[in-house]
């Protein structure tokens, strides 16, 4: 359904928004019709979800740029519960409901209907009970959420937004955990919605999805609108070519890695999902890597590089199988300091989550994983630490005070450099980085990139995972391409171009070789 | 048991990071300005701390017409300190790795009546007698640190499991009875004194350690080209230390037992002072301590970077049990037998002098410097204010509110700081 020139229901003007060191929005523009789904799409990183937070009223006025209209009156949202108030509701990839309550007292949270403080409950299983019914969903209001699988759970958040009488409805990457049959569900009750007259933004990774549901598309790119046009007009080569457009810039110094022999090979490796039994988030995946080769590995998010790393190295023991093989011997890895005896380093996605211990030093979290080796098995030796550390610091440029500042007052760039240093001072023979620049500044990504080829030249073999492609195709020499768990595409420097690992990343073309 | 991503305290909820607004930094250590005085935020909490310590001792002792610091009673307050003191030291531990102890002072109990029983009933030598009350607590601790680490139990339900079952462990064992010490040798460990001359031997090599560790610090640092500290610096360093030793030694040994006859360090402060100091090196000096302080920091990033939490987690219970075995050694020594009930309510002195002295119960913070500060100021609050005639419902209600204000305090400081 298209709709004619009309006011749109919601418009964003120019809308701008700036991390320390990085603009993550740019002037971007964007607006919904009422009764329109209209699709949001870009590389990780584009400034997707930075929009929805500042239309949900997670960034309040000050702190970003631009105006907000809805029926052509400017809001400043002071919060979430104001933008919830106008009628938006937005759902969140990580979903936001109790598990251990029931459907009905999830949907009505903070809401509850009730008379002197007290709650009715038979009124709130009523209300619940024609909600679902009306959407088409045969649950029972009174199952515990924890009950219901993550499809039904997405159909719930959905629910409790209509309940607000949510006017304008952000669904972000709704479909990551769905089934096929849900995902027919989901969009059966989109189809509906729409026919109420509820603007839907959607966001999404997977284009021929975009394609079925949307009436409008609009790509953003680094931050900025690189076009907004109807669905019917536009096809997936096209908007992939928007999504990457951008020029491999100088900033990745081509250099010829020197390749040794295979040093570091995995074999049939399939990880099982905790949360669902049967379902794999890496399936069958082989791949080998030489001294002194960058191999890249891209995909979309969800597509389970990071859990393909965390299985080979040893986080997910118990839900993994396949071979390992270091210097054509099979090795068993079982926990991370098996597979740093063996001289693996991983630098983690989430530096704040997995790399760093925030409250303490420099020092300490750079000697962290080769404590024993710097210090010696018992004893610290604060001298020891401290020249290793210092010079680890002074070779990848972090900038700080002393080893002795507190790493959680760092950048996020000079952070990211302290957990590559605590990898370094394992001395590895093969590293694995996922996602080394994520959230840093241009130069810092810069300095990350030189010392990623150094490294490779010291022959050290390198995995890079990264969403990013120009990072990816900058630096490997190789780039495997991942989709739901599969291997779906593998090239050389010389045949990998943007768009044909688009193109393998959503799913689009099989098998590219 | 399944080995999956459930070891202890890495289910976290997914970090929230991503939500916030990344916050601008700066890249400094945290100082906090007084005045034209910029003093590291860490440094100005333990000189807090220490200020607060003295202004309760000068309180006291001007308020109980100079009673208070007098060598007696200084004497009794650093024997009731010990007790405390050693459990604090093995909380801290346990604290720090992200856990907590609450049946400390129930295997308190639990292990001083195992050892009177044994020298008692059993009529076993003094060395078998303290090593079976001691073996005890190590294997509840490592019970309960089993139960922690690799059944994945909460240690507070472990513990709380503990204060009850161990409580009544010595009930059952005891039928309720107090069981007098018969051994003079295991009554002098809590009751008597090194003598004067032997204290001041210690006391030379503590100020001599004291010297010898601070220039050699300041080689080292040199050496790696650290600025060393400045001469009048570095002479502070040696000299406050020292005083406060040599100031302790002789308060000790100018306290006449009888008239002519001057006591010395009671056994149990040297006890407590040498737990202190290795319990100081454990944490501070070792690849063992750093792990514990990781763990509780981040214990996802410890576990990546090549950590056994598990093993961990067991070793600190091991040793919070072993110093509950000592504890419970002093504890029945100086009362010089064991009842049913003694040590109740110990695990709280213990947490509460961690908590004051700074240690985070979210694990990843605190030393063992704090811990003790804390177990004195506790010490210090029930010795004086019984010395005060302080109603005992009183004095449980001021010792609640302080413990409240301090730790207040300690997180407004945080938050501005």
């Amino acid at each position: 359904m298209t709709t004619p020139d009309q006011t749109p229901f919601l418009e964003m003007r120019h809308i701008t928004k700036s991390f320390p060191g990085v603009r993550a929005l740019d002037g971007v523009s964007f607006d919904l019709h009422r009764g329109e789904i209209h699709a949001l799409v870009g590389e990780n990183g584009a400034g997707k979800s930075t929009l929805m937070k500042v239309l949900a009223g997670v960034y309040t006025y000050p702190q970003y740029g631009g105006d907000i209209l809805i029926e052509g009156d400017v809001h400043r949202f002071a919060g979430v519960r104001e933008a919830e108030k106008a009628g938006i509701a937005v759902i969140f990839q990580e979903l936001s409901l109790v598990k251990e309550m029931s459907v009905a007292e999830n949907i009505f949270l903070g809401r509850e209907p009730r008379k002197f403080g007290v709650i009715r409950w038979e009124q709130l299983f009523r209300r619940a009970r024609k909600l679902l019914h009306d959407l088409h969903l045969s649950i029972d209001p009174q199952t515990p959420i924890r009950n219901l699988g993550i499809g039904q759970q997405q159909l719930i958040e959905i629910a409790k937004a209509l309940s607000h009488e949510a006017q304008i409805l952000v669904l972000d990457e709704p479909t990551a955990a769905l089934t096929d049959s849900e995902v027919e569900t989901l969009f059966a009750i989109l189809t509906k919605l729409r026919m109420r007259g509820v603007g839907m933004i959607y966001i999404s990774h997977k284009l021929h999805e975009v394609f079925r549901i949307s009436d409008r598309i609009t790509v953003l790119r680094d931050g900025k609108t690189v076009g907004t046009g109807p669905a019917n007009e536009w096809d997936e080569p096209k908007v992939i070519a928007r999504m990457v457009g951008r020029e491999v810039g100088d900033i990745f110094p081509v250099v010829d890695h020197q390749q040794g022999d295979v040093i570091f090979e995995v074999r049939n490796i399939s990880v099982s999902d905790p949360a669902l039994p049967g379902k794999k988030l890496v399936d069958d995946v082989s791949f080998s890597v030489k001294r002194g080769e960058v191999l890249g590995i891209a995909g979309l998010m969800g597509a389970g590089r990071s859990d393909l790393l965390m299985a080979i190295f040893g986080a997910h023991a118990g839900r993994v199988s396949g071979e390992i093989r270091i210097d054509g011997k099979a090795v068993r890895i079982t926990s991370p300091a098996e597979a740093i005896k063996h001289g693996l380093g991983f630098v983690t996605e989430d530096r704040k989550r997995f790399g760093l211990v925030l409250d303490q030093t420099i020092l300490n979290n750079m000697t962290l994983a080769g404590l024993r080796r710097i210090s010696g098995r018992f004893l610290t030796s604060i001298d020891a630490e401290s020249a290793a550390s210092e010079r680890t610091m002074k070779d990848l440029h972090v900038k700080a005070n002393s080893v002795f500042t507190i790493a959680g007052t760092l950048s996020g760039g000079n952070q990211q450099k302290v957990v590559l240093a605590k990898w370094l001072l394992t001395n590895p023979r093969v590293l694995f980085l996922d996602e080394p620049t994520r959230g840093i500044d241009v130069g810092a990504k810069q300095e990350i990139y030189a010392q990623i080829n150094k490294l490779a030249k010291t022959g050290l073999a390198i995995v890079l995972v990264s969403s990013e492609l120009p990072e990816v195709l900058g630096l490997s020499d190789r780039v495997l391409v991942l989709h739901e768990g599969h291997l779906t595409g593998e090239f050389t420097r010389s045949t990998a171009t943007p768009e044909k690992i688009m193109a393998c990343a959503t799913g689009h073309s099989k098998r590219a070789a | 048991m399944s080995k999956s991503a459930s070891e202890p305290g890495v289910g976290r909820p997914p970090a929230t990071s991503d939500l916030t607004p990344l916050a601008e930094t700066d890249e400094i250590t945290p100082q906090t300005t007084i005045g034209k005085f910029k003093i590291p935020t860490d440094a100005l909490r333990a000189y807090t701390m220490v200020f607060a310590l003295i202004a309760i001792w000068i309180y006291f002792h001007y308020s109980t017409n100079h009673i208070f610091l007098e060598p007696r009673n200084f004497s009794n307050l650093m024997r009731q300190t010990a007790v405390t003191g050693v459990l604090a030291v093995g909380m801290l531990m346990v604290i720090i790795t992200g856990q907590i102890d609450l049946s400390v002072g129930s295997v308190v109990g639990l292990a001083g009546g195992v050892a009177a029983i044994a020298q008692g009933w059993l009529g076993w030598g003094l060395v078998p007698s303290l090593a079976s009350g001691i073996a005890v607590a190590v294997g509840i601790g490592a019970v309960q640190g089993g139960l922690t680490a690799y059944i994945n139990i909460p240690a507070f339900i472990v513990t709380l499991g503990g204060l009850l079952a161990w409580r009544g462990v010595v009930l059952g064992l005891t039928r309720g009875e107090t069981i007098p010490l018969r051994l003079q040798s295991f009554k002098s460990i809590g009751q008597d004194y090194v003598g004067p001359t032997i204290g001041w031997v210690i006391a030379a090599i503590a100020v001599a350690a004291i010297a010898w560790l601070t220039i050699s610090r300041n080689r080292a640092r040199r050496r790696h080209g650290l600025n060393p500290t400045s001469l009048g610096s570095t002479a502070v360093r040696i000299i406050v230390p020292s005083l406060v030793v040599v100031g302790f030694t002789y308060l000790m040994n100018s306290y006449e037992i009888a008239p002519g006859v001057r006591a010395g360090i009671p056994n149990p402060v040297i006890i407590f002072l040498a737990i202190a100091l290795a319990g100081a090196f454990l944490t501070q000096n070792t690849t063992f301590g750093r792990y514990l302080y990781a763990i509780g920091g981040n214990p996802d990033a410890a576990r990546l970077s090549g950590i056994n939490i598990r093993r961990h987690i067991l070793a600190v219970f091991c040793i919070m049990g072993a110093l509950a075995g000592v504890a419970a050694i002093i504890y029945t020594a100086r009362v010089g037998s064991a009842s049913p009930d003694a040590g109740q309510l110990l695990e709280l002195d213990a947490i509460a002098a961690c908590v004051i002295g700074g240690t985070s119960l979210m694990g990843g913070r605190g030393t063992v410097f704090g811990a003790i500060l804390g177990a004195l100021i506790m010490a210090s609050l029930d010795n004086g204010m019984s010395l005060k005639n302080v109603e005992p419902y009183m004095q449980n209600i001021i010792k609640g509110a302080i413990l409240v204000t301090a730790v207040g305090l300690d997180m407004a400081g945080r938050k501005r700081g």
